[in-house]
This record gives C-alpha cells, sequence and structure tokens, in this order.
C-alpha cells in the first residue's frame, strides 16, 4: 500500500481572496514582512496497491478529474510506501 | 404550441429545486419532473435544470463532486447533442466543472457570502434563453452565493466575446455596467454565459425567486418564458 501526499496549487495568475484577506489579519498583528499569502489544498489518502506505477497513474487520475481543477490549479504529489498500523501490529 | 417539458435535477444539497418546480409547474403551468442525480436517464425531458444549492456541501470545490453524480454523463451528452440544459447558481458552477461551460468560480472577492437583488443587463438577447424579453433596460434578479466570481483566462474571455456568449452582466438598474454594481468581483461583471451552440445557460442569479409576484419581482419569470416560446422555434 501507498501513502500519497497531494498539494494542489492555485495559479499565480489566479486571484485568491482568501489569502489576501487573511494577510489583513497579519498586518492587524503587527507582521509586517508577511507578503503573497496563498491558501492552497493539501490532501492525504492510502492506494491500495503494490505497485508502485499503477498507483502513480491512479493518484494523476484522481488529481486531474477530481481534486484538482487544471484551469486554474496545478498539483504535484508524493508517493511512499505505507503499512496499516493493525498489519504492523501483527 | 408545444410545451417543453422540464426536469429538474437533485442533487444530495440542492436547496433551490423545490423552488424551481414551483415556478415551472404552479406559475407557468409546465410539465415538470424531479430527477434524482443517482439515476442513469434524463427520461423524456426537453430541458434539464441544474438548480441552486450547495451539492456536496461544495466541498473541495463548488459543483467538482456533483459532476461526477450518474446522471451527469446523460447530461453532458443530452448537452453535446443540442438538448438545453440551464444551471442557476450551483448549477452553473457545476456546468463549469463538468466543461460544459468555461471558466472557474472562485470565492467573492469580499469573502462574504452575498444574498441581494442584482440588475442584469441582457447583452446578448439573440438567445433562446432572452429572445423576446423586451422594453427592459436590465433585468432585477437576486443573487445568493459565496463563490460567484467568475473567472477565465484572456483567450477565453476574448472568445466569449468574439462569439457572443455572455448573456447577463451585472449592471445598474439602468442597464449600465459598472464595478459598483459587481456584487462579487467578476470578470468583466459577468453574471451568465452561454455555451458556443447556445443550447447550454449558466447564470449565478436565481431567477427561480423572482417568478413568483407575491415576492415583489417578477423579472426572472422571463427567462423561463423566453426559454419555452422559443425552444421549438
Amino acid at each position: 500500500m501507498f501513502k500519497a501526499k497531494v498539494l494542489i496549487k492555485r495559479r499565480k495568475t489566479i486571484l485568491d481572496p482568501q489569502g489576501k484577506a487573511v494577510e489583513i489579519g497579519a498586518k492587524h498583528l503587527g507582521l509586517t514582512n508577511i507578503k503573497n499569502t496563498r491558501i492552497d489544498k493539501y490532501i492525504e489518502f492510502n492506494v491500495d496497491t503494490k505497485n508502485r506505477k499503477s498507483a502513480e497513474d491512479e493518484v494523476n487520475d484522481y488529481c486531474k478529474k477530481l481534486l484538482a481543477n487544471p484551469i486554474m490549479e496545478d498539483y504535484e504529489f508524493t508517493l511512499s510506501e505505507w503499512t496499516p498500523p493493525e498489519e504492523e501490529a501483527k | 404550441m408545444k410545451k417543453p417539458k422540464f426536469g429538474v435535477v437533485v442533487f444530495p444539497g440542492s436547496n433551490c429545486d423545490h423552488d424551481t418546480y414551483y415556478v415551472l409547474k404552479k406559475i407557468l403551468d409546465l410539465d415538470v419532473i424531479f430527477l434524482w442525480h443517482k439515476q442513469a436517464t434524463i427520461e423524456d425531458c426537453d430541458v434539464i435544470i441544474l438548480p441552486g444549492g450547495f451539492s456536496y456541501g461544495d466541498y473541495l470545490r463548488t459543483g467538482a463532486i456533483a459532476r461526477f453524480s450518474p446522471i451527469m454523463n446523460e447530461v453532458i451528452s443530452f448537452a453535446n447533442n443540442g438538448g438545453f440544459v440551464f444551471g442557476i447558481c450551483n448549477g452553473f458552477q457545476i456546468l463549469l466543472e463538468a466543461g460544459l461551460l468555461p471558466g472557474v468560480m472562485i470565492r467573492n472577492e469580499s469573502l462574504n457570502f452575498v444574498c441581494k437583488d442584482v440588475y442584469l443587463n441582457i447583452e446578448n438577447r439573440d438567445t433562446v434563453f432572452t429572445k423576446g424579453i423586451n422594453g427592459k433596460s436590465s433585468l432585477k434578479i437576486p443573487i445568493a452565493h459565496g463563490e460567484g466570481n467568475y473567472f477565465a483566462d484572456e483567450n477565453t474571455l476574448k472568445e466569449l466575446e468574439e462569439n457572443n456568449q455572455i448573456v447577463f452582466k451585472y449592471s445598474e438598474s439602468d442597464g449600465l455596467i459598472t464595478d459598483n454594481a459587481n456584487p462579487n468581483g467578476s470578470i468583466m461583471n459577468i453574471a451568465g454565459i452561454v455555451n458556443k451552440p447556445g443550447n447550454v445557460l449558466g447564470m449565478m442569479p436565481h431567477p427561480e425567486r423572482s417568478s413568483d409576484s407575491v415576492l415583489g419581482k417578477t423579472d426572472g419569470r422571463l427567462i423561463f418564458k423566453a426559454l419555452v416560446n422559443n425552444i421549438f422555434n
């Protein structure tokens, strides 16, 4: 089994109203050096296969079709081998 | 005159489905049925409405999960074969995610959920959804959304303009397009667009909420009426 960690980032050319609003909070905190706050998405899940290539293909499919909107977002991910805790205990 | 049969798709989290059904059935005296999102067919409907609401809790991105509901395969092929599809608010967001209309919807510039009456200038009066709406400089229709900030890249906008696909823009009551009239930051004040062939419309404002005179405004009715009058002509 693999664990996938996906980062979905909105393209720089697309406004991020949330990031902009949060940065106003930073200003109010007196954190004057904070610039270009962007709020993106981090998603974790398992892929139940032993084959790394098919795991990669499935993650790509998931990202392209559902997790990211290719019109405004890019994604990147890492895959690492992962054993469920209950199996590890056996 | 032959009247079209309407199908209102119900997703988990749709909440304007009954309002839309009510307007079509009781105000406009039309044939209308609900279509549960898990069914695989759209039956014998002539027009499919994707209603407003918060399908799947707006999780991930608005409309992103509803786009993969079983009925959507049928809605997409219906639309691609010239069938009439009308997405209102969340329905518009679903159409964008399904790729039936170009562009994306992002959070309102103000970050506020905006719920109020707005005025729409009709930019294209030659669509099945707008043809015959005369004597009005703008339509008064309410919006209610947190993510109605329409965005598209330069090429897409150019294409939308060249093909006359922008149908509604947020305007002043006299139809003038101003920054002040833009409630959510939408690029070019865009409130509603059609696809290139003109059979798929998405709009953020809610015409079903301004169709019953007891609510004090009826401009939304004009859009449904135009559709009914134009669809078989």
